[in-house]
């Protein structure tokens, strides 16, 4: 470290040095000054002839090379006099920079983009952000899971951005009220062999439609019933680890299979879904989903997914026991081509079933010594909706629920919910929902949510 | 052990990475983003490439759903062709993400967006918001509806297209070279057309026609949408009523995938006449190639011009 800093100080000095007669020479006389300016002079133009000389020479070479006809002439001039009413025709007179090849297909920017300052063009580089504000209310009365009446639920920050030729970076932080936390990032694979796309990093799961959502593109201001009692609640199946899935290929219709290996920590920290009690006590997602286009308007996308890790259950011994959960969904999806920021209806459903690995009353004496009988606990859960849009910035919608608990799945939660959205752009949302939820134990909770939705930054892919 | 095989699959597959298998130098395989680019890169590629399109004429280009099967089509694509200027931000990227196709990545030797050499109008200058609406910060992305940008283009492609398939490259430039002459004779034939009625004043519904307007000499004096993106709102569409009164707009230009209450109800009070533009191939059942759409458009515009006896303004 010292010696580095020693070689810098070196360089420095000898740098200074070298500056240092070229000034005091110049100073000399104005003559000098002159002459040596004319010379400087001579020298750049003849610079100047040697490189335009190469470059018209480089030019042509390349256009032998790649059939180009010369470059193309600059856009035929706006000779017509630009229509009143109209912004001016004329490209932007600021410096521009060449967006680097890659980010547009990232979402980002196309084309010339203004330089900041005049100074290098390093900022074009940067990733696509955006912030995403999630803002939630509650009035009415729920003793089990009470919210808050007023609350800035989420705030989502993401970067995206196209890492190298190979692949690109996405980054999502959730700002919640608590604190931060990174709720996804990964690196997608874009061009492995095989037609696999695979990613690494932390992400949400691949099981089913509704653990794959962030909470901004959710049709609800919650997460249903069944998502809350089997699959990990608002986090859901979200982890550390790796992703591989493939196109099978086949005549007739869209088929994705997906597979993918975590760490084995999922859920929240006081009722976790699965947990690893060691390095080796891994979770697995598999995801099948099927597409077809019905008609150019109408489509149905079908998935079936498994997934299995350990969990808790026994105190003593961590990540013993296990779990796992099926699930299978259906998405079917209305849209008319012509009249398609108008009208749309999507329909959706899910239903899991969660057999869970836990310890059966009390621990028996055998005689290997003492032993913990194991159950497999069997719960089923599901919900459907249906959401409509009547005008171009309305949706109304529906949703029943229906789930028993992951650790007892005899006791039933049963909920509906009714909808209203209203969104003034593709930017911000509102939303009202009512929602009657009847506890297997405990009274019936009648709520009322709504939600306010709002977006800054980059323009981001709409949801599908 | 089991992490063993895996990081050793992984190895496997990243090893796999530098051998990608060369493609056959079979037919083209090109996807266009939009029917406009299709029917030009059709002009120019004839039978030696084959050419299909996401988005149909019909539909709002901004608002294209990401389905599956498009990325189906992707997947197998040698060169795709889009518009650019964010027109398909909202939903190209996923799908060129999913498409597991490393030739068609923004980029890539099979990736090319039209509009790099295209004349573009409407390029915002100083600070732009999105309190502008959905503004396109790097201009307006319905330049195609221009014959000289169409020349543009399609140079642009038959040089992608004899970069990819060298051979044939003498086949692409007989064929731009007839293509550009066709559509030489074809714009002196529609200004012509258009000639009597330069200057005129209309109105329409989304900025999609500045290009089409800056062309054939239509002066556009307002929207139906109060911004870009945003529908319209009641005191929008009385001040533009207001505005038509004073200036006597004849006529209301409107895409076929708006709702036509307002225009209709503006045209009404205002005694304009609202004529449907396709703008975009596919828009309308008879428009089905980059000439029609011209044919189909300047008729439609000439004729409602004629009968509502319009003169030219002139400037």
């Amino acid at each position: 470290m010292k010696q580095a800093l020693r070689r810098v100080c070196t360089a420095l000095a000898a740098g200074t040095l070298i500056l240092a007669p070229t000034f005091a020479s110049a100073q000399d006389s104005p003559q000098a000054l002159r002459q040596e300016i004319d010379q400087l002079r001579k020298d750049f133009d003849a610079l100047k002839q040697q490189y335009g000389d190469r470059l018209t020479a480089l030019e042509s070479k390349l256009a032998a090379a790649e059939g180009t006809p010369a470059p193309a002439e600059p856009a035929p001039a706006a000779a017509a006099q630009p229509a009143a009413g109209l912004a001016a025709a004329a490209p932007a007179p600021e410096p521009t920079a060449q967006v680097p090849p890659g980010a547009a297909g990232a979402g980002g920017p196309t084309g010339a983009l203004p330089v900041y300052g005049g100074a290098a063009g390093s900022k074009v580089f940067n990733p696509d952000i955006a912030v995403i504000g999630n803002f939630l209310g509650a009035m009415g009365r729920n003793t089990v899971a009470p919210s808050p009446a007023l609350e800035m639920h989420e705030s989502e920050a993401s970067f995206q951005a196209v890492v190298d030729p190979y692949a690109r970076g996405d980054f999502f932080f959730a700002f919640g009220e608590e604190g931060v936390e990174l709720e996804e990032g990964y690196v997608t694979l874009t061009s492995l062999p095989w037609g696999l796309l695979t990613k690494v990093g932390k992400m949400r799961a691949a099981f089913g439609k509704v653990n794959t959502m962030h909470d901004h593109v959710l049709p609800w201001t919650d997460r249903p019933i069944v998502t809350e009692n089997l699959v990990g609640g608002d986090e859901g199946i979200t982890d550390a680890g790796m992703s591989v899935a493939r196109l099978i290929p086949n005549p007739w219709f869209f088929l994705e299979a997906t597979g993918q290996v975590f760490r084995g920590d999922s859920g929240p920290v006081e009722q976790p879904l699965f947990r690893s009690g060691k390095p080796g006590n891994l979770s697995y997602v598999g995801h099948l989903r099927g597409y077809h286009d019905i008609t150019e308007s109408t489509n149905i996308d079908l998935g079936v997914s498994y997934a299995y890790g350990h969990n808790d259950a026994d105190p003593r011994d961590i990540g013993l026991l296990t779990t796992d959960l099926f699930g299978v969904d259906a998405t079917l999806r209305w849209r008319p081509l012509q009249r398609s920021i108008y009208h749309s209806f999507v329909g959706r459903s899910e239903w899991i079933r969660s057999r869970r690995e836990q310890p059966l009353g009390r621990p028996e004496r055998t005689r290997r010594g003492q032993e913990q009988p194991v159950g497999r606990e069997i719960a089923d859960g599901f919900y459907v909706s249906g959401d409509y849009q009547f005008a171009r910035r309305w949706y109304a919608g529906a949703r029943f629920d229906r789930s028993g608990r992951a650790t007892d799945g005899s006791l039933q939660d049963t909920g509906g919910s009714f909808l209203v959205t209203f969104s003034p752009s593709e930017f911000s949302q509102m939303r009202g929902q009512y929602r009657r939820t009847d506890y297997a134990q405990g009274p019936t909770a009648n709520e009322f949510l709504f939600q306010f939705q709002f977006s800054i930054g980059a323009h981001g892919a709409h949801p599908f | 052990m089991t992490i063993q095989r895996l990081v050793t699959a992984l190895a496997g597959i990243v090893t796999l990475l530098a051998a990608r298998p060369v493609g056959a130098q079979g037919k083209l395989n090109v996807m266009a983003t939009t029917e406009d680019l299709a029917s030009i890169a059709r002009e120019v590629g004839g039978d030696r490439v084959t050419i299909d399109s996401i988005a149909k004429g019909y539909q709002d280009p901004h608002f294209v759903e990401a389905k599956p099967s498009f990325i189906l089509k992707l997947q197998k694509a040698d060169l795709l062709v889009v518009v650019g200027k964010e027109l398909e931000i909202g939903w190209l990227p996923p799908l060129i993400q999913q498409s597991r196709n490393a030739k068609i990545q923004a980029g890539a030797d099979g990736y090319l967006d039209a509009s790099l050499h295209a004349l573009i109008l409407e390029i915002p200058q100083g600070q732009i918001t999105r309190a502008m609406g959905d503004v396109h910060p790097q201009g307006n992305p319905h330049y195609w509806l221009d014959p000289e940008n169409a020349k543009i283009i399609a140079k642009d492609v038959a040089a992608k297209f004899s970069q990819l398939r060298a051979n044939d490259r003498a086949y692409f430039e007989q064929r731009l070279a007839d293509f550009t002459a066709r559509l030489d004779a074809a714009e002196k034939r529609w200004l012509a057309q258009m000639a009597p009625f330069k200057g005129t004043k209309v109105v329409t519904y989304h900025r999609s026609f500045p290009n089409f307007a800056e062309r054939f000499g239509l002066n556009v004096i307002g929207y139906v949408e109060p911004r870009p993106g945003i529908p319209p709102s009641p005191s929008h569409t009385l001040d533009l009523i207001q505005e038509m009164k004073r200036q006597q707009i004849k006529v209301i230009l409107m895409e076929p995938y708006f709702d036509q209450k307002t225009p209709n109800s503006i045209a009404s009070q205002t005694g304009a006449q609202v004529l449907v533009m396709p703008p975009s191939v596919g828009g309308e059942k008879t428009v089905t190639d980059y000439f029609k759409l011209f044919d189909y458009n300047i008729n439609l515009l000439a004729n409602a011009l004629k009968q509502a006896g319009v003169k030219p303004s002139g400037h």
